[in-house]
């Protein structure tokens, strides 16, 4: 491992930059397997400000893994292809980056949590040395500071008798604990933006709502980033700003939280709401949306969406939708509002 | 061993095995004709009292020393009703899948009953063990792992016959598959691929099909929807119960998401560290909790509703759930809970209707296991 003396972590001329933090435009991934060329990320468009956190929601193979992949440059190529797209991160995009760059960036500027603490920790390494590795690395401190900063962000994580734990190994931590020392991971360096796969999904109830306060809450603290990668919808609602809704590699909604759940303005936002029994009453039959997600190796022609949707028509079929603004029906403004569907009016609208 | 549970610790008040009508059967054949007689809609039809399963912690290679036990399931009690859906909720090692396996008898219990129709089939051997195994039948979580790659579907559907050739005799089977199949909402045709070449959804129907297939009275889902996408689980959902409705089963419903618990069950049970917390309707637990815990439980669960969310009552509770080989003292969750006084710490709070609430007529009076109950609203926006 090569030993980076990182002192000054922001690339030139980022303290000028007010735009926002990161900016995804046009991105496009694919994996060429044998079978054929699996196209798993369309034309996503995203940004995300500093404070801000963005929920990207969606099933399994609807591409919102690979594209937060692909902005930590983590995704193996080949097979993947990033054929067209930018990521612009402070206005700089790092597609055009060098890997020495890019690994400048890459967990200083911008980290990662996973969804599996116990996968992605080392098991025959302590969490303080993992932690501290951080520091090692990246900061060129010798072990025993290493060793007490690891103290420190135990602390800031709420891990209880963090100086006594810290020679502790992953095995001996519940999974909320193991979430944690990722959290603090992730924090060590104190990024700009941070990006959470499914950062709960593997806990309980009553832990995922602990980690998900202490998530926020840190967010805050150190006014981040954050992307929240997950297909709860839920979770979502308790912690997003925004909201960009995906399927089959493309965005197909994006909506400020409270309007996303009020007024869906895409037959497929609408269809999840409404598949998902509630807490607080007892519903009748669900509705369920008919048919089965894309395969990503013949994705529909048109709309993706149009085979399972019940207000498709032949316009669907021919015709790919782009992500274009919505508004009321007076035709004022909704700000921060789109969506790719051909009828958003008959649905927004009703 | 059971004998030894009755004078155990009165960890459960009601029901007692006193209340269940026990069928005394002499014979093979007296007993597999108990099991084999029809049970009215809304009579129990699985009893189970005062169940436990303790896993042995033991020391050393050659001279194995038990040192302690696991306790996965402690003590519980309850009715499941022919035709209804009893939902168990509860945080992963509540002990709620061992339930499962105790039930499918696939792991001995250490203490308890469990009756179907008045048989205890913890004791049950032979002929009418066998009857009993068609009549209870298993839908597991993990739709890719629960289904053998290298056989057929037509062959995994139809493997419970080769065992219950009786259900359906060798040339009619073909036959018997390809109805199952359009009843789960496949296609027929499908009978000679391998599972791989299926979704997630659609595979979890195979599952189905398989629990349908020797027409069994009780099926029990450890699980069943975690694994599948949204629009997905709904469908599942959807099918299972109109296949209640159709073949008038029973379902013991196990799962983790009590959205999806309320929406399908009829009455429901909270566990925690391998008891029973609380138990009663789906209206009785949701809108009027009276445990703690299941104040708790339900208060942590996101709602995708953002505007509910500065209104509801949240409830963070602090530290994990402790080791079921060393349980806390007197009540279970007294570690986590707000309300704990020295009285938790003493006496094993019984699952009862509360004194309070006893011979009222309020949604509140339903069984619940703790010294302080009370009700509180955790769900709907104040």
């Amino acid at each position: 491992m090569t030993i980076i003396e990182d002192t000054s972590p922001a690339p030139a001329g980022a303290d000028s930059f007010s735009g926002p933090l990161l900016d995804v435009r046009d991105l496009h991934v694919e994996f060429r397997t044998r079978d054929g060329v699996v196209r798993a990320v369309n034309g996503v468009n995203y940004d995300v400000s500093a404070g801000e956190t963005l929920a990207v929601l969606g099933e399994s193979g609807s591409g919102k893994s690979v594209t937060a992949q692909a902005i930590m440059g983590i995704l193996d190529m080949p097979p993947a292809v990033i054929p067209q797209g930018e990521i612009r991160f402070r206005g700089q995009d790092m597609l055009k980056m060098s890997a020495d760059e890019r690994r400048r960036i890459r967990g200083s500027r911008i980290a990662m949590i996973f969804q599996d603490a116990l996968s992605s920790l080392n098991p025959v390494l302590s969490v303080g040395y993992q932690l501290g590795e951080m520091f090692r690395v990246h900061k060129g401190m010798s072990k025993k500071e290493a060793k007490a900063k690891s103290i420190e962000l135990m602390d800031r994580v709420k891990i209880p008798a963090a100086a006594a734990r810290v020679n502790d190994y992953p095995h001996q931590f519940s999974g909320g604990m193991r979430q944690r020392i990722m959290i603090a991971m992730a924090l060590a360096l104190e990024p700009d933006l941070i990006i959470a796969d499914e950062p709960t999904t593997a806990l309980d109830v009553t832990v995922q709502a602990q980690v998900m306060d202490l998530l926020a809450e840190l967010q805050r603290e150190y006014n981040m980033g954050l992307i929240l990668i997950t297909h709860d919808l839920g979770v979502v609602a308790d912690v997003a700003d925004k909201i960009a809704v995906m399927y089959a590699g493309r965005i197909v909604e994006q909506a400020p939280v409270h309007e996303l759940y009020k007024r869906p303005a895409h037959p497929y936002t609408r269809g999840l709401l409404d598949s998902i029994p509630r807490l607080d009453q007892k519903g009748q039959e669900l509705y369920a949306i008919k048919g089965l997600p894309p395969n990503l190796l013949r994705i529909p022609t048109g709309c993706a969406f149009n085979p399972r949707c019940p207000k498709a028509q032949d316009i669907c079929t021919q015709q790919v939708p782009d992500l274009l603004s919505v508004t009321e029906r007076d035709g004022g403004e909704l700000p921060g509002r789109s969506s790719a569907c051909h009828f958003w009016k008959e649905t927004l609208h009703g | 061993m059971a004998e030894l549970s009755k004078n155990d610790e009165p960890q459960v008040a009601t029901p007692n095995v006193s209340d269940v009508e026990i069928v005394d059967a002499h014979s093979d054949e007296e007993a597999v004709r108990a099991i084999e007689a029809p049970v009215e809609r809304g009579e129990p039809i699985l009893q189970v009292r005062g169940l436990k399963k303790h896993f042995p912690l033991t020391q050393g290679i050659l001279f194995k020393k038990q040192i302690g036990a696991v306790k996965a399931v402690d003590g519980i009690s309850f009715d499941l009703y022919q035709g209804e859906t009893l939902g168990i909720v509860g945080e992963s090692g509540c002990g709620k899948s061992t339930v499962a396996k105790l039930l499918m008898n696939l792991e001995r219990a250490t203490a308890g009953e469990i009756f179907y129709k008045g048989q205890d089939i913890t004791k049950l051997s032979g002929r009418a063990l066998k009857a009993v195994r068609r009549n209870i039948q298993m839908v597991f979580q993990d739709p890719y792992t629960s289904l053998n790659p290298r056989m057929t579907v037509g062959d995994i559907i139809g493997e419970p016959f080769d065992i219950h050739s009786e259900v359906a005799p060798k040339g009619d089977r073909r036959r018997r598959v390809q109805e199952l199949l359009d009843v789960v909402g496949l296609n027929p045709e499908y009978i000679n691929r391998y599972p791989h070449q299926f979704s997630g959804g659609q595979r979890q129907r195979i599952g189905i099909a398989r629990g349908l297939a020797l027409n069994p009275e009780i099926i029990i889902c450890d699980e069943p929807v975690s694994a599948l996408d949204v629009s997905v689980q709904a469908q599942v959902i959807n099918l299972m119960e109109r296949l209640q409705n159709e073949f008038n089963l029973s379902y013991l419903f196990i799962a983790h998401d009590l959205s999806i618990v309320r929406h399908i069950s009829d009455r429901v049970g909270v566990m925690y560290l391998g008891a029973m917390a609380e138990i009663g309707t789906d209206e009785q637990i949701y809108d009027h909790p009276t445990h703690p815990y299941t104040q708790a439980l339900l208060s942590a669960v996101p709602v995708p509703d953002p505007e509910a969310r500065e209104h509801r009552d949240r409830i963070i509770l602090t530290g994990d759930v402790p080791s079921p080989a060393n349980p806390p003292s007197g009540c279970r969750f007294r570690t986590r809970c707000w309300k704990a006084q020295d009285k938790c710490a003493q006496e094993i709070p019984l699952l009862a209707v509360p004194e309070r609430f006893k011979g009222e007529d309020t949604p509140a009076a339903h069984e619940s296991a703790c010294h302080f109950a009370e009700e509180r609203d955790v769900v709907h926006a104040a």
